[in-house]
């Protein structure tokens, strides 16, 4: 993953003796402008479509600001995220969501590293089977958690058909998305289906990247198979299982898309994220500057627990 | 990657192993595709079949999901419609049969074209930005490099709907809502990140020797780049191209919040395919598949490169 590269080529070296009018005049644009033509485009339209609206929403968090009202709302200094963190239903949006963040990642590091470890058994078919297995990851959330409501009714659904008659219980007797009790669960069960492919897929490069030799070292050694997954296999690969969690863990933290659409935060609040209650705040209730706010701290969580995270990745690797 | 054929004394996994293991491999992949052969199975069921309890496995297939979902129909009785003149076209014929006269064709189409339109455009823009910027951080000295590569991956770990607010207020005051432009600049952005971290990994692997000896030949940087870099980027540059046309295709989130109608795509058109009394599910499912098979096309085209793709190069096997 490094960015520079060290080894500056002949030509700019050569480049860079020349005048640089002499070498506009020789050789069309300097290097340096080429690489500035090049990379400006890309920076300002960053600067402009994601940069900008962030300086913007720093600043919208400190009004009371409703954007459907014609007149602007006066600075009200802290006193959104003193709402904010002191209002106990968005601590608990805060624990539905850590309580989905916490069981999918953790469902899916078991089943993607054990599937990762079955297909690495190189069997008769298994790189058929490992695309049919990726296929849900590369759907729209939208419309597959669109679909899986009909899955999930309890009178016609398949899903609870099944269910009943392994369970031996009446297909209508529970509901997988107006259940307190199960709808949390729900979502959980929709994006371990939907996300599981992704973490088996790094964690099967992990295991393709070991090389042979240390098992065969371990054989010499009469090492167990369990010993050898404990100190070969687990060790070499943690730090892309870690990457994996990485990606999944911000990517779950800030779902919308499958559980607006499954569940839309019901039934009461019990799974309602705090993309859910954001997307209310601002979109339904119009409060932008309490929204804002909400949204600045989305962001502070998300870069705080990165950075903290990517450190220890690095430690990982190092070891 | 190892040869497979290549002997292998020690770590061989035993046939048995092998067979239990692709046995648990296999029944988990059975049971993870059913939801989506489900859907392509609804999309030919009639109404009553969708909804039958238990749940129907064997049914004759119809083409009614697909006709509800192109058209708008209205309700008509019996005795009308057998004064009308026999039905032109086989979809009127099947409307007809369950007492239904077509009276124009649906929003669907609209949606499809919109989708079709935000995402080509914009996956045709990042890529184009996505190829420049990453040859100009592999070949050239940029000043703080590191800084501003991590800077373009950050900004694509920013919610959609923390960012979708003061979206939603610039592209009011700049007319920028509900409109294809607006979504396919939108797009631009967030695709653009993946597209240069994916790009400047391909461009790497090509060895700068080609162009060294290109520039040597009289060609400048610019020619260099066009006739020497990208014919040998074009892998690269297709697969990136896919990956950004996937995720435009896919997003939900910032065409729910900030079009209404004009730029609307199908994701959050597709829950509003109601038909009488009810959701229509067969036109749903036949919508869904529809849009769901390009990228069942699109995976199976881009096996190699998935893995680097959704570490936006991290891991590249």
């Amino acid at each position: 993953m490094t960015v520079t590269n060290q080894a500056s080529s002949l030509a700019e070296r050569a480049a860079r003796r020349t005048p640089a009018a002499v070498a506009v005049r020789a050789r069309g644009l300097s290097d340096r402008a080429v690489a500035w033509l090049f990379i400006l485009p890309t920076m300002l339209l960053l600067l402009a479509i994601n940069i900008f609206p962030l300086i913007w929403a720093i600043r919208l968090s400190f009004t009371g600001l409703m954007a459907n009202l014609p007149n602007p709302a006066g600075f009200v200094g802290l006193d959104n995220y003193i709402d904010i963190l002191t209002d106990e239903d968005i601590w608990a949006n805060f624990r539905v969501t850590a309580h989905f963040v916490f069981w999918t990642i953790t469902l899916q590091i078991l089943i993607g590293l054990g599937l990762a470890l079955l297909i690495n058994q190189r069997f008769r078919g298994h790189s058929f089977w490992t695309t049919v297995i990726l296929l849900p990851m590369m759907l729209s959330p939208a419309v597959v958690g669109n679909f899986w409501t009909l899955l999930f009714q309890p009178q016609i659904g398949p899903f609870n058909y099944v269910i009943g008659f392994f369970a031996g219980v009446a297909p209508s007797s529970f509901s997988m998305i107006g259940s307190v009790a199960l709808a949390p669960w729900t979502i959980v069960l929709v994006n371990t289906w939907m996300w599981t492919p992704y973490v088996m897929l790094i964690c099967l490069a992990g295991l393709r990247s070991i090389p042979d030799y240390i098992y065969e070292a371990a054989e010499v050694d009469r090492a167990s198979p369990l010993r050898q997954f404990w100190s070969i296999t687990l060790p070499m690969v943690l730090p892309f299982l870690m990457l994996a969690v990485l990606f999944q863990a911000i990517q779950s933290f800030v779902m919308f898309d499958m559980v607006n659409l499954l569940t839309s935060g019901g039934p009461g609040s019990v799974t309602e994220t705090v993309s859910i209650t954001l997307k209310r705040a601002a979109f339904e209730k119009w409060e932008t500057g309490y929204a804002s706010a909400l949204a600045v701290i989305l962001f502070v969580t998300i870069f705080g627990a990165a950075n903290v995270y990517v450190r220890a990745l690095n430690w990982v690797k190092q070891q | 990657m190892s040869d497979v054929h290549a002997p292998r004394p020690f770590s061989e996994p035993s046939p048995l192993a092998r067979r239990l293991a692709a046995a648990a491999v296999v029944l988990y992949a059975v049971i993870a595709i059913l939801p989506l052969l489900w859907i392509g199975a609804t999309a030919f069921k009639s109404q009553a079949d969708a909804i039958a309890y238990p749940p129907k496995i064997l049914f004759t297939p119809t083409l009614e999901g697909f006709v509800d979902l192109f058209t708008v129909q209205t309700h008509q009785s019996h005795d009308f419609i057998a004064k009308l003149p026999p039905p032109a076209t086989w979809w009127e014929k099947i409307a007809r049969d369950r007492d239904m006269v077509i009276a124009g064709p649906s929003r669907v189409v609209e949606r499809f074209l919109n989708s079709l339109i935000i995402g080509f455009g914009s996956t045709i823009l990042a890529t184009f930005l996505g190829t420049l910027a990453a040859y100009g951080f592999s070949r050239f000295r940029v000043p703080l490099a590191d800084d501003l590569m991590f800077f373009i991956l950050s900004t694509r770990m920013m919610p959609p709907i923390a960012v979708a607010v003061p979206i939603y207020m610039m592209y009011r005051w700049l007319g920028l809502y509900d409109t294809r432009i607006g979504m396919i600049l939108l797009y631009t952005a967030v695709n653009v990140s993946l597209a240069v971290w994916l790009l400047k990994g391909f461009i790497d692997e090509i060895p700068r020797e080609y162009e060294e000896a290109a520039l040597v030949d009289g060609y400048t940087r610019l020619q260099a780049f066009r006739k020497v870099v990208l014919p040998q980027a074009v892998t690269g540059i297709a697969a990136t191209a896919i990956f950004c046309l996937i995720f435009s295709w896919n997003e939900y989130a910032f065409n729910l919040l900030l079009t209404s109608s004009e730029a609307q795509t199908m994701p959050p058109f597709i829950p509003f395919i109601i038909g009488e009394g009810g959701q229509n599910w067969p036109a749903v499912a036949a919508g869904t598949t529809l849009f769901l098979l390009p990228i069942v096309v699109f995976t199976i085209a881009l096996r190699k490169h998935l893995l680097r793709g959704i570490t936006f190069g991290a891991v590249r096997k």
